[in-house]
């Protein structure tokens, strides 16, 4: 096993693990650290695949934007600091099945499909690529899903102004 | 390689006694006071003194504290400072790690350093720590977006994320002179911004200590308050490398047009010490902030970020769009 096999396997054994400790922890602040290593565990994956710019964007847009948001969340509850009840068996059991369940399901797909190695020539994963194939209308141009999703990000600023307003009451 | 990374936490924690020493005579000079002059010549090793002081203190725990993330948060806001170091070009031809997304590595490592202090707020179990930690929290999430911006504004000129070609393009002249107002603007803007970004004074509301006590480490004492100095300081020096790089030119000796006989007296000048004589500048600039400005209140600081910078500085962006485009830049 070389260098790089080790690497991959530290990373994925970071990832796996983080994720269940961060559904195992009894105190609501450790998961969410746990998350977030389990987060960082996936930008390394894609630096160990030379995606620099995804990770980069899974940096920012999860450590730096989501896991601080659930970590906001958790500091404006109640009673966040204390540990959480233990789940009742029969709820633990029907849960374990359900995601084992779903475990399987994913594993029997993933078996059924055959990959076939894409004979297109690779694209090279830089910026500028990226930035080009984003505002582009040919065939694999993303035009079109960028402009939806920034027409839902505004949708979704203007609902938080909107709820976020102060009404001048009349005295 | 693990030979230069050593080299490199040597380099840091050196740096940092460097800049606790400048910090603490800055702070006296601009306040007509002598400063540490007792212990070497000049007061040179009173921070080894305080270091061997905080090596022997003991690192205490609070008994109600989440111990495991009490003891983990000041090595993730270390690690996460010296994560950005490495793409820093520090003279010609010595860049650690030339990496294609240089100035977004930059921002997106740099925006872990909060989940460090919200870490430390909570896990102390003490409602000035965790008061702390939430100001720095919403600060440096406000105050980031503006760095943004206005590290976009020079990617803009330069058409390249990589930090070797921001600063070859800058051979003909610093940005902050070629970009006309609207480069200055930015520099201004993420100086400030920056300052915000490592919670330094007029934007130490983190540890306002006439409030909080020392917010979110004030229950840190030894090495563990140590840890969480070291990485300020090299925040400090992070933020003023960036500045410099992309503003005033990182390694690049200053030229000036056609001035042939004056470019070549300044190529003579070793490219390390315009590199950090500029971070030094910029480190000396946001000392002199700290003995100048009084503290802003929460509001006012949040006011400044949303109300002004942020406009501006998306008016700013736009402004260097044309600029760029029509090619008005020199």
């Amino acid at each position: 096993m070389g260098v790089s096999e080790l690497i991959f396997y530290i990373l994925a054994a970071t990832i796996i693990g983080n994720a269940v400790l961060a559904v195992t922890s009894r105190k609501i602040f450790r998961s969410a650290i746990y998350l977030l290593f389990s987060l960082i565990g996936i930008a390394g994956l894609y630096f160990y695949m030379n995606y620099e710019f995804i990770a980069a964007v899974q940096v920012v847009v999860y450590v730096g934007g989501i896991v601080v948001l659930i970590i906001f969340s958790i500091f404006l509850t109640h009673e966040a600091g204390n540990d959480m009840k233990k789940p009742s068996l029969l709820r633990a059991i029907l849960a374990g099945l359900a995601s084992l369940g779903a475990m399987a399901l994913v594993l029997w797909t993933l078996q059924m499909e055959c990959f076939m190695p894409s004979d297109a020539a690779a694209v090279e994963p830089s910026v500028n690529n990226i930035g080009r194939q984003m505002l582009s209308t040919t065939e694999h141009g993303y035009l079109l899903p960028f402009e939806v999703v920034s027409i839902l990000l505004l949708a979704a600023m203007i609902g938080c102004i909107v709820i976020a307003i102060k009404t001048r009451q009349k005295a | 390689m693990v030979i230069v990374g050593l080299c490199l936490l040597g380099f840091l924690v050196v740096l940092s006694f460097i800049l606790g020493y400048m910090e603490r005579k800055v702070a006296a000079f601009m306040q007509i006071r002598l400063g540490p002059n007792r212990v070497g010549p000049k007061g040179t090793l009173q921070i080894i003194a305080d270091t061997i002081k905080l090596l022997f203190k003991e690192g205490l725990t609070p008994k109600a504290s989440d111990k495991f993330l009490f003891n983990l948060a000041p090595f993730i806001m270390v690690i996460t400072s010296m994560l950005v170091v490495a793409p820093l070009a520090f003279a010609k031809n010595f860049q650690i790690w030339d990496i294609n997304i240089g100035v977004l590595y930059v921002s997106a490592i740099s925006s872990m350093a909060v989940i460090g202090i919200l870490m430390a707020g909570w896990s102390s179990y003490n409602k000035y720590s965790l008061l702390g930690a939430m100001r720095s929290g919403a600060q440096i999430v406000s105050y980031e977006l503006s760095i943004g911006l206005s590290l976009i504004t020079i990617v803009i000129l330069t058409g390249s994320l990589k930090l070797s070609d921001i600063v070859m393009s800058q051979a003909g002249g610093w940005w902050i002179f070629k970009g006309h107002i609207p480069a200055i603007i930015a520099f201004v803007i993420f100086i400030v911004a920056s300052t915000a970004e490592i919670n330094r004074a007029p934007f130490d509301l983190a540890e306002a200590e006439s409030e909080l006590t020392a917010g979110f480490h004030t229950e840190y004492s030894g090495m563990k308050f140590a840890m969480f100095l070291l990485s300020e300081y090299i925040n400090l020096f992070v933020v003023s490398a960036v500045a410099a790089t992309l503003f005033l030119g990182g390694w690049m000796p200053l030229h000036i047009g056609s001035l042939h006989g004056f470019n070549h007296v300044m190529d003579y000048i070793p490219s390390s010490v315009w590199f950090f004589g500029k971070t030094f500048f910029v480190i000396f600039v946001i000392m002199w902030f700290r003995w100048t400005f009084p503290r802003l209140r929460v509001d006012q600081l949040l006011n400044l970020e949303w109300k002004y910078l942020l406009p501006i500085s998306m008016f700013n962006l736009l402004l260097m769009t044309a600029i760029a485009i029509l090619g008005w830049h020199f």
